[in-house]
């Protein structure tokens, strides 16, 4: 039962997923706090649009899918406060986006494959560069998010108190959205820009809904997260069906009766 | 016995092309119990954010505790109006106290008992400890209030600036917080500056008022600043002062 972990693509796609899921759960966490759910979907578009543009030029994906995500991340940082306007703007971002995605993957004239994983997710197929290139910026994601922990949760409950407390909530609120676009970038190599959800909102989602304080939500959803794609990779292995299917089967399994059966914290 | 703690001295304040506050003057002394009077809008808010630093006045110069404002300051506790607070958040009760020790530090709150000693304390003398551990968005109106009211503690703060603490609470709520408030302050020998709409639950409890309004203030006792002919003065227009089974009414102030 255990020996497709003999093969190297399966052992890749084990360690990458563990990265990521650790890091877009905590991530995940701090969207919802924020209210960013929305920016962090947009970021997936814009990285098509990235992913896109790699292939295109003939570069490892990933690259393109960090510069476009977090030129964007910049980008909405610096429109300001309001996040009701902002919305507008990012939507209209991310329609152009799109559309340079698909003009890029028009000129690359290649395979209908490509389009395809950046879409949906290459979990099974991802080099050992790449499983190293994800590790380092999911590590480096979750240490910077521990570092600015406290502020950050302050300043996403209470942005007023927490600058008049000497909390530069500004400069962290860029930060954090370049974080998101960081694991954005990363995210989309296990589930795709199109389920980016699964990973990032739907194991926070479902934290929340279960257990009380900020530590042990982020703990759960950790495991949460986990779980989904180590056993959405087993299972796609097994039965040769999309990983990213099962990512998002499962997330949307739990996440249901969690909604319909736990009365929410209020 | 009258040390000034808070100094103004002919502050302009314009935000954009508005004119806030214009050549504003006051002293407050330690441990008065202020309350700060005046229409929506006059800038009564504004006037606190200014004593936190996060407002640089125009013209003119602010001294708070000696200095001029800087935020990041633990010797000021303040909690701002408050919608209500987010139910989404997991946050439990004693996490929000929290922020208010360390939640401007770097780094992730490590398990700690003195820390949790503090926070339990502070909910304590809101009369709260009984709540620590529910979800805040399942807390009352009245009980988010002195949630907020215990964050701003934490610190020891010298000065606590409330903004509008009393507003969507029903009277008999308002009244327990104007109660532990006052336990409060003067417990601590604390100034306190608190902004509302509706004075009469603080009249019989507060040092002196100041009344903020068309962009100009004027303080004092309450019989002598919410007078008929002291607030047509500032005003610039008629108002009318009305005293009616023991409670204030300002009548014509909206123009």
């Amino acid at each position: 039962m255990f020996d497709i972990l003999q093969y190297s693509f399966i052992q890749n796609a084990f360690i990458a997923s563990f990265f990521v899921s650790i890091g877009a759960a905590i991530i995940g966490y701090f969207m919802l706090v924020r209210g960013l759910t929305f920016a962090g979907h947009a970021f997936s578009h814009v990285g098509f649009a990235g992913a896109a543009g790699a292939v295109w030029l003939g570069v490892n994906p990933i690259y393109g899918l960090l510069a476009f995500t977090i030129a964007a991340a910049i980008g909405i940082g610096s429109l300001g406060k309001e996040l009701r306007e902002r919305d507008i703007t990012i939507g209209i971002m991310f329609t152009l986006a799109l559309a340079f995605g698909v003009l890029f993957l028009f000129l690359y004239r290649g395979y209908a494959e490509e389009a395809y994983s950046i879409l949906f997710g290459t979990i099974l197929g991802i080099s050992s560069l790449t499983v190293l290139i994800t590790a380092f910026f999911s590590l480096m994601t979750i240490g910077l998010v521990l570092l600015v922990f406290r502020p950050l949760l302050f300043s996403s409950f209470d942005p007023e108190v927490a600058e008049a407390r000497g909390v530069p909530t500004q400069k962290l609120a860029i930060a954090f959205l370049i974080l998101v676009a960081i694991t954005v970038s990363v995210s989309v190599q296990v589930v795709g820009v199109l389920l980016i959800f699964t990973l990032l909102v739907g194991p926070a989602a479902t934290a929340i809904r279960l257990i009380k304080g900020p530590y042990q939500t982020i703990g759960l959803a950790t495991v949460l997260g986990l779980l989904y794609s180590w056993i959405s990779i087993f299972l796609a292995a097994e039965t040769n069906l999309p990983v990213s299917f099962y990512i998002a089967t499962l997330s949307f399994g739990v996440y249901l009766p969690v909604r319909l059966l736990v009365k929410k914290n209020i | 016995m009258s040390t000034p703690i808070i100094e103004l001295e002919n502050v302009d304040l314009t935000l954009g092309e508005r004119a806030i506050l214009h050549n504003i003057s006051l002293t407050i002394n330690e441990g008065e119990f202020i309350a700060i009077l005046g229409p929506n809008g006059a800038g009564k808010s504004t006037l606190l954010k200014l004593l936190l630093g996060l407002y640089k006045p125009t013209s003119g110069s602010i001294t708070v505790l000696g200095k001029t404002p800087k935020r990041g300051n633990n010797e000021i506790g303040y909690a701002p109006q408050h919608r209500t607070l987010e139910a989404d958040l997991a946050l439990r009760a004693r996490d929000v106290v929290g922020f208010g020790l360390d939640g401007n530090k770097w780094g992730i709150a490590l398990p700690n008992k003195k820390r949790d000693k503090h926070v339990e304390q502070a909910l304590d003398e809101v009369d709260m400890k009984h709540l620590a551990d529910m979800p805040v968005g399942k807390l009352s109106g009245g009980e988010q209030q002195r949630l907020l009211i215990a964050q701003a503690l934490l610190t020891h703060p010298k000065i606590l600036l409330l903004d509008e603490p009393l507003s969507n609470l029903d009277i008999t709520n308002a009244q327990v917080v104007v109660s532990l408030i006052t336990k409060i302050a003067r417990n601590r020998k604390m100034t306190v500056l608190l902004v509302t709409h509706d004075s009469n639950l603080l009249l019989p409890v507060i040092d002196r008022v100041l009344y903020v309004a068309n962009t100009h203030s004027a303080i004092g006792k309450s019989e002598d600043v919410i007078t008929s002919e002291g607030l047509s003065k500032l005003y610039n227009s008629p108002v009318e002062v009305v005293r009616a089974k023991g409670r204030l009414f300002v009548i014509g102030e909206e123009h």
